[in-house]
């Protein structure tokens, strides 16, 4: 029997309900005539304090409170690929039809998954009558889009004897497919299962991140990569380029699947991948990126409570996929939002803050989240990997990284883009600023690096992070006495930085070509820009010429080789060793001279 | 159970029992029945009737928020009327031309207006999928705005001033020039003002009389003497009125709002009345999700041919864009173009400090077909150039400019002629893309062709200036 309880307090998204003895912690509860869906989040004797998840305009004291027996949870199953939902996972497109407006209507049930699709479902055939199974074991797959064979399996902590399975066929969601008998109880199978969002999804072992989750993003994958099962934060303050890169990531990840999340950010940049992601093609299969693709929505004017829902909502999902054996990127932007909202629930339920108004706990919420990336052996049969890297956007106010959010994420993520204001004002971008930025599987990759591109990848990072690091000392003593005490091979620091920054970091997301490079042009681009560095470094270093020499020597091809990253095509990247060649014959030729 | 407090006419129930006034709220005794936002009439003893909304609800009491502010108003011979609704103006197209009060009552002498609908100030929430992505050209004729952070319809692009600086003159220029090529339709304006100062407004009346837009423009005020719980509504009422014409009449509305820096001054006043924990430098926590509910009402929609642009203006305390109002703003909106004071103290007009200054929906909204096909890069290169003339600026008044080489010397050459020439223009001067594209190569050229490395070799050959 569920509860029934009549509210006593509405303020704001905060609704105290009284009568409400037998309540759950986090049972989802339907308050007010209209059923406005919200969650408990605390109780005390027979009083419950409800975040709602619509506005809680016109509500009224005395309005009825219904509780549903069940935990916030997700619908996992086909047809979550593709679909944008708000943050309590009401596919919005659905949302649109059905209230006939532009506008977000409250109190819209919807079911998250279509219920009268047909999935053409095919059995795994080992199985027959009798078959031991438990919870993760694939019995079957459907094909959700033309890049996502969709594996069903038995539901977590389920095991027992398959009784039934259905032959090859076209089934909705609701039909049962099979029955798995346990202690004597028959559970019936569904295409879909639901999981509750705030618990993570079990898996069998936790593995190391050690294969580069390859992005396209030459800052990323060469200087500060991200791994399969990784987690990286990007902070920075506004207009620094977090939504920019996360969508590159989304766009040009070696992931399977992609579940980004548009947490407390703006409407129109959901609209955007929802324009754009069916166009663009995945860089990896050629198909639109928008069948590997899953968008959840509780842009910064929907409801507040909502938005700390839709981090949990994404996360499930992304584990849900995971299981299946697939590499899932998951993308949040922005986690500050849903700090914030944590922050305000909190604050409505007078508790007490700790740094910035912020309770106690936001450390370990945000240490959970995090929690939840990992590269796994999943449950069930038969053994696969799967993997949840997970990137978060962080929005510190004033751009101030020591602000509660951006310091704790620090610790709990093992890669950090800092993302930099004057980089960005200077148009820099991505903005990612080199000297604080680092990634703690760098040396962890590299062994795929060595064999999938060059066995000197390692070397010729660190090589070029040397110069980086090398040129803003020599900036300082510039500042301090200007370039006329220089030695040559500072100036030629400055040179090559220079090279660096516009022929290598920089990458205009909005360029057809620039936008993306797979791992080998990256390394084509740094080595080219290193051999180049290396022969004139010989040439001041032996011969005496001079930086002013070199520099008016080559200045030609030099701009030709910065132009490289958006003039070459990806298919025609002998260009750039045509262009370094030209380089060192005006070297070579400089040196005759002498 | 508790009692069901009785509704009178019209579904109004009444209470008499004011039990306590803080600042701008009034502590209500009431029978249950009362909506949480409802809106309310509060008749004072002198006969005097002002209006408030709910702020808070329990079984026992609620918590009203008085507009017109609560001096004057007493615990004994209050009427407090709870009106069953939200708060809710009548919209209609006659409305242009007109003046109105920060709640939307006219002010102007004329008729009151005949609402073809009635809608609730504070709007819904746009469904992201409802949305179309802005990409159509506004040409407002402002170089520093058109060339290097292009508006677009249906962007929401606030600008950041300062005490003294000719923001209203830029917000009027951009009002009177801004025309999206290829249609010659004008912009409806909804014009809000927010606790600004009388001679702003005269400003607005006057530019508007003026120019002969007045028939296009509805004017929401709210000025500085007005009481100040007023301008959390006076957005509010403007953006209703927007959205009724974007999206019901198939306008193209451009949003001044001004001065926001207002507005969240008295979102922090009613912060406070209630005890809340404040955020940072006194601001609410929920000042992002309260700016954004504004900020969010523009946009354009699959299947309208309707847009809002939104231009809200905001002085930024002390001239620190870190500080939470610019912050959380910048944090919302599509970009921002932003004032600067040493620009302005040099007599560059629009002090527009490019570089702090952003538009996020420009790449869809230039290029061929739409602004030139050298648009992109001339835009990029002159952020790379600028941007590297500035170090090398503040290097020079450490080392002297004779220690710069001669190449570093032509980029102060080009940023001395970039501020002067391409940013400085007058407040009538209306530049075509083509004009502003053109004056930008000119500045280009000063610099070797090979600096010019984010510009394509075709462009460069089009449009390069061989000395
Ligand atoms: N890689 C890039 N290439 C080209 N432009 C970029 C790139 N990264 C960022 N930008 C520019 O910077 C602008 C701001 O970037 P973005 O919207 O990602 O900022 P943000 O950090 O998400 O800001 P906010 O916190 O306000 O959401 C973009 O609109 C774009 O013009
Ligand atoms: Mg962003």
């Amino acid at each position: 029997m569920s509860v029934l309880g009549r509210i006593r307090r509405i303020s704001g998204s905060l609704v105290v309900a009284e009568d409400m003895a037998g309540i759950k912690m986090y049972e989802v509860v339907e308050v007010g005539e209209e059923g406005l869906i919200g969650e408990v989040s605390r109780i005390e004797g027979d009083v419950a304090y409800i975040q709602v998840y619509e506005s809680t305009s016109g509500l009224r004291p005395g309005e009825i409170v219904k509780g549903t027996g069940n935990p916030l949870s997700v619908e996992l199953g086909p047809g979550l690929i593709s679909q944008i939902y708000d943050g309590i996972q009401r596919p919005l497109e659905d949302v649109k039809k059905l209230s006939n407006s532009i506008f977000v209507k409250r109190g819209i049930r919807l079911p998250a998954l279509p219920r009268e699709k047909k999935w053409h479902f095919k059995p795994i055939e080992q199985f027959k009558h009798g078959s031991k199974v438990s919870g993760g074991t694939i019995i079957g797959t459907v094909k959700e889009s033309e890049l996502i064979e969709h594996r069903i399996m038995v539901p977590p902590n389920i095991h027992g004897v398959l009784k039934e399975l259905s032959p090859e066929g076209d089934y909705n969601i609701e039909e049962e497919i099979g029955s798995v008998e346990q202690d004597g109880k028959k559970i019936p199978l569904k295409l879909y299962h639901t999981w509750p969002v705030r618990i993570p999804r079990p898996y069998q072992d936790k593995l190391e991140p050690n294969e580069p989750l390859v992005t396209g993003l030459r800052i990323i994958d060469t200087l500060f990569p991200i791994a399969k099962g990784g987690t990286a934060a990007i902070p920075g303050g506004f207009g620094t380029g977090k939504t920019v890169t996360l969508h590159g990531l989304a766009q040009w990840s070696e992931a399977k699947v992609v579940i980004y999340i548009g947490c407390g950010e703006r409407g129109n940049e959901m609209t955007e991948v929802l324009e754009r992601f069916p166009e663009y093609k995945d860089p990896w299969t050629g198909r639109p990126l928008m069948e590997r693709t899953i968008l959840i929505a509780n842009t910064s004017n929907m409801p507040v409570a909502a938005r700390e829902a839709s981090i949990y909502v994404g996360v499930t999902m992304a584990e849900y996929y995971r299981d299946q054996g697939y590499d899932v990127l998951l993308v949040a932007d922005s986690t500050s939002r849903w700090a914030e909202a944590l922050r305000e629930i909190a604050g409505r339920l007078e508790e007490m803050p700790a740094e910035e108004g912020y309770p106690s706990y936001l450390a370990s919420r945000i240490a959970e989240f995090y929690e939840r990336a990992g590269r796994v052996i999943a449950a069930g049969d038969p053994r696969r990997i799967g993997s949840v890297t997970i990137g978060g956007a962080v929005s510190p106010p004033g751009g101030d990284f020591t602000e509660p959010v951006t310091s704790h994420t620090r610790r709990f993520v093992r890669v950090f883009w800092a993302l930099d204001t004057a980089l960005a004002y200077s148009r820099h971008y991505p903005a990612i600023n080199w000297l604080i930025s680092y990634s703690a599987y760098a040396d962890t990759v590299s062994e795929w690096w060595k064999k999938n591109v060059d066995s000197s990848w390692s070397e010729d990072r660190k090589r070029a992070l040397e110069i980086l690091y090398r040129e803003n000392e020599v900036r300082e003593i510039v500042r301090l006495v200007g370039t006329e005490g220089l030695s040559e091979s500072d100036k030629l620091i400055l040179f090559t930085a220079r090279l660096l920054k516009d022929g290598f970091l920089k990458q205009n997301a909005f360029d057809p070509i620039d936008a993306f490079s797979e791992p080998r042009r990256q390394y084509k681009m740094l080595r080219s820009i290193l051999t180049v560095h290396e022969a004139i470094s010989a040439l001041i270093l032996q011969k005496g010429v001079t930086m002013s020499e070199v520099e008016g020597a080559i200045s030609d091809p030099v701009a030709k080789l910065v132009r490289g990253r958006y003039t070459i095509p990806h298919d025609r990247t002998e260009e750039f060793d045509k262009i370094v060649n030209e380089i060192l014959k005006k070297l070579e030729e400089l040196q005759k001279a002498r | 159970m508790s009692r069901k407090g009785k509704r009178g006419i019209a579904g109004i129930l009444e209470s008499r029992e004011v039990e306590r006034i803080r600042g701008p709220l009034l502590f209500v005794k009431i029978a249950s029945g009362v909506a949480f936002d409802e809106l309310v009439e509060i008749e004072l003893s002198s006969g005097e009737k002002r209006r408030g909304r709910v702020l808070d609800i329990s079984s026992g009491v609620a918590v009203v928020q008085v507009f017109e502010g609560t001096t004057g108003i007493s615990t004994t011979g209050t009427t407090v009327r709870f009106l069953g609704k939200t708060l809710e103006i009548g919209v209609s197209e006659d409305m242009l031309g007109r003046i109105f009060n920060g709640l939307g009552d006219p002010i102007d002498g004329g008729p009151s207006v005949i609402a073809e609908e009635k809608r609730d100030v504070n709007g819904e929430p746009l469904n992201p999928a409802s949305r179309a992505y802005p990409k159509d050209f506004i040409q407002t004729g402002v170089s520093a705005i058109d060339g290097m952070n292009t508006l677009v319809r249906g962007q929401k692009l606030p600008i950041f001033s300062g005490g003294g600086l000719p923001h209203n003159v830029l917000a009027a220029q951009i009002a009177r020039q801004s025309v999206v090529r290829g249609e010659n339709e004008q912009f409806a304006v909804v014009f809000a003002a927010i606790g600004i100062k009388y001679d702003d407004f005269l400003f607005f009346r006057k530019f508007f009389e003026e120019t002969g837009a007045r028939s296009k423009v509805a004017m929401f005020v709210n000025l500085a003497n007005e009481p100040a719980m007023i301008r959390l509504m006076t957005p509010r009422v403007a953006l209703t009125l927007a959205e009724y014409l974007a999206y019901e009449r198939d306008m193209h509305v451009l949003a001044i709002i001004t001065d926001m820096t207002n507005y969240a001054e008295a979102l922090r006043e009613v912060s406070s009345a209630r005890e809340e924990i404040p955020g940072r430098q006194g601001y609410p926590g929920y000042m992002y999700s309260d700016l954004a509910s504004i900020y969010e009402r523009a946009g354009r929609v699959i299947g309208k041919k309707g847009s809002i642009t939104q231009m809200p203006i905001l002085s930024m305390p002390n001239d620190d864009i870190t500080h939470p109002i610019p912050d959380l703003t910048g944090y919302i909106t599509e970009g921002q173009i932003v004032l600067d004071r040493g620009l302005y103290n040099r007599g560059i007009y629009p002090p527009v400090n490019v570089l702090m200054s952003l538009s996020r929906l420009m790449k869809e909204g230039i290029g061929p077909g739409k602004t030139r096909e050298d648009h992109n890069d001339v835009y990029n290169q002159l952020y790379a150039a600028y941007s590297r003339a500035q170090e090398l600026r503040s290097l020079a008044t450490i080392i002297g400019e004779e220690s710069l080489s001669p190449t570093d010397k032509k980029y102060l050459r080009f940023s001395e002629a970039f501020e002067r020439t391409f940013i400085n223009q007058l407040p009538t001067e209306n530049r075509s893309i083509e004009e502003t594209l053109d004056i930008a190569w000119n500045v280009l050229s000063i610099l070797p062709e090979n600096e010019l490395t984010n510009i394509r070799p075709e462009h460069l050959q089009k449009y390069y200036k061989k000395s």
